[in-house]
């Protein structure tokens, strides 16, 4: 095993004991993305000098007596989160070269740890997308099958861990942008609770929505690495003054799933889902029911509304975020005839893609007078049943399972032309973000294609662990996740 | 469609998006569509729900007025497009 290919506890183990260096793990994750990249398309910006110089610093700290889980492990960042010795983008010609000032806190907490920060990884234009086909730059390349999407937004970050160009990466989930992703690519993704990671320099799309994610190997990796970001921030007051507990730790206190309640609720398994998904989804159940859990039907009753709910909320605190992109501090600027309020439209006009317009337009419209109670005030009104939903179903299980995505990674440009159907590949982890609580995908199989399927599992606000309990546990009973693509 | 094309037009121009013939017309359909496929949630009665603007408890978080560390005023102007004398500049606003 080429040492790209091992998970960053495994990598960890062979630094701390010195069997190999942070340079030399550097240098084969560098050689394997050398190798793939041109075919996956997964980074946006990657400069493997500068990551040989974070490698060797890694190798001083060791040395002068530092340890830790990620010291030395290379790593990919999505591009919306600010790095101030890389370039962000945001997927976006209208911040084409943008360095940020600062790094965002993630970012800050990865490099404290002593995280070899690869690059930036690919994703759709402000986060606003499901496939990645939305970048302005470039479409990233699902390694299973290189003519299908990776996923999205964070597709650039999953097919990154999924190919072996990094060994972990964080990514953003505001509709799902994290877990989808992660499940079309055959990888873990993490979305924490609201309020559980600081959001400070995550380029905002919509603010009560977003939240860092992790995307890794197995389950353990997720568990490592959400406990190096977790944690409230001064910076960002959204985030919750609550003790982050010790993750991966918590992973080997429980051997099997006795006493454990799995719900598994109905409108997740549906017509018009791919039926590959919905049979290895419920066979997956089945192995937690082995495993000695509990497993009930439950009801999310308004699971349905979830989709017209997030694409008016999104798109409006969008619509307010994506005001600041005006020509004037950063980023693009187009002159145009009218001055400065021509200067405006012309830059945005031009400097913004498709589907970032529509979703300004939508937004705006929904929150404007005359509209405002009939589509914004709504939306909160129905978020509100919602999220009831999930707090009724947490009452009587402690996890639910559902499946990640109601097919496996369609074809590039399969929806583009298609905004409806392209939201559409969201509805099954839409409703996470709307209630606030947190879950990840797992791999539970593969379709007759040889395409992942993954599974949720979702847990109550800041119930990561338990989440993560349930899920280890899957994954100790199967292989899924041992399984790479061929590339 | 739900929306005419001068609303796709006032909506732009809230939003500051300097839109082609051709693009008013493919959102004014796009969004149309939308916007109808939207309209189940009328189905709902909601008269009696509290609209959620956030799921955390937390409201107004202060923290005390003491002064910290900041941008410098180089690093704020280091991705300006046009700047003079510490100062962003900008076209003239015509009235």
């Amino acid at each position: 095993m080429s040492p790209y290919e091992w998970t960053i506890l495994e990598a960890s183990a062979r630094l701390s004991a010195g069997d190999v260096s942070a340079v030399e793990l550097a240098e084969a994750t560098i050689a394997r993305i050398e190798a793939v990249d041109a075919r996956i398309k997964a980074y946006l910006h990657f400069d493997a000098e500068w990551a040989l110089d974070q490698a060797r610093a890694a190798d001083r700290r060791r040395k002068a007596g530092e340890s830790g889980a990620l010291l030395g492990v290379p790593v990919a960042i999505k591009d919306v989160l600010c790095t101030r010795d890389m370039p962000t983008t945001c997927g976006s010609r209208i911040l084409e070269g943008f360095r940020p000032p600062y790094d965002a806190t993630v970012v800050d907490r990865m490099r404290k740890a002593g995280a070899v920060i690869l690059g930036k990884t690919n994703t759709d234009e402000f986060a606003m997308g499901s496939s990645t086909e939305n970048s302005a730059y470039f479409t990233t390349l699902n390694p299973w099958d290189l003519r299908r999407v990776p996923g999205g937004s964070s597709g650039g970050s999953a097919a990154a861990v999924a190919a072996g160009e990094c060994l972990g990466a964080l990514g953003s989930d505001t509709g799902g942008s994290v877990r989808q992703p992660a499940g079309l690519c055959g990888v873990v993704g993490l979305k924490p609770s609201y309020g559980r990671v600081s959001r400070y320099g995550l380029v905002a799309y919509a603010s009560s929505l977003d939240q860092v994610g992790v995307l890794a190997r197995d389950v353990q990796d997720a568990a490592l690495l959400l406990g190096v970001i977790a944690g409230r921030d001064g910076q960002d007051s959204t985030s919750m003054n609550l003790p982050v507990p010790d993750y991966v730790a918590g992973l080997g206190e429980v051997d099997g799933l006795g006493g454990v309640r799995v719900g598994v609720p109905s409108e997740y398994f549906i017509e018009g889902m791919q039926p590959e998904v919905r049979d290895t989804v419920r066979a997956a159940v089945s192995v937690l029911a082995d495993l000695g859990a509990e497993v009930r039907e439950v009801s999310l009753p308004h699971t349905e509304y979830a989709l017209p709910v997030y694409y008016l909320i999104a798109p409006a605190e969008a619509s307010a975020n994506l005001a600041r992109y005006d020509g004037v501090r950063y980023g693009l600027r187009v002159e145009a005839a009218g001055g400065l309020g021509g200067m405006y439209t012309a830059t945005r006009g031009t400097g913004f893609g498709a589907e970032v317009k529509r979703r300004i337009m939508l937004g705006t419209y929904a929150l404007s007078a005359g509209y405002y109670d009939a589509y914004y005030l709504k939306a909160q009104q129905v978020r509100t049943l919602i999220k009831r939903d999930f707090d009724e179903a947490f009452e009587s299980v402690d996890v639910l399972i559902a499946p990640t995505s109601p097919t496996t990674a369609f074809e590039i440009g399969e929806k583009v032309d298609d905004p409806l159907q392209m939201y559409l590949a969201d509805v099954f982890t839409l409703s996470m973000n709307l209630a606030g609580n947190c879950g990840l995908s797992v791999p539970c199989g593969f379709d007759a294609a040889d395409l992942p399927i993954g599974m949720q599992v979702m847990g109550p606000a800041f119930g990561e662990d338990k989440a993560l309990r349930v899920a280890y546990a899957y994954e100790r009973a199967t292989d899924w996740h041992t399984r790479r693509p061929i590339l | 469609m739900i929306l005419t094309r001068e609303q796709v037009e006032h909506i732009a121009e809230l939003a500051r998006l300097a839109l082609s013939d051709a693009e008013v017309a493919l959102y004014q359909e796009q969004l149309s569509a939308i916007l109808d496929h939207f309209a189940q949630l009328q189905e709902l009665d909601t008269q009696a729900i509290p609209p959620t603007a956030t799921v955390l408890p937390l409201r107004s978080v202060m923290r005390e007025d003491e002064a910290g560390s900041t941008v410098t005023r180089d690093e704020i102007l280091s991705n300006a497009p046009a700047a003079e004398d510490g100062c962003f500049t900008v076209p003239a606003v015509l009235d």
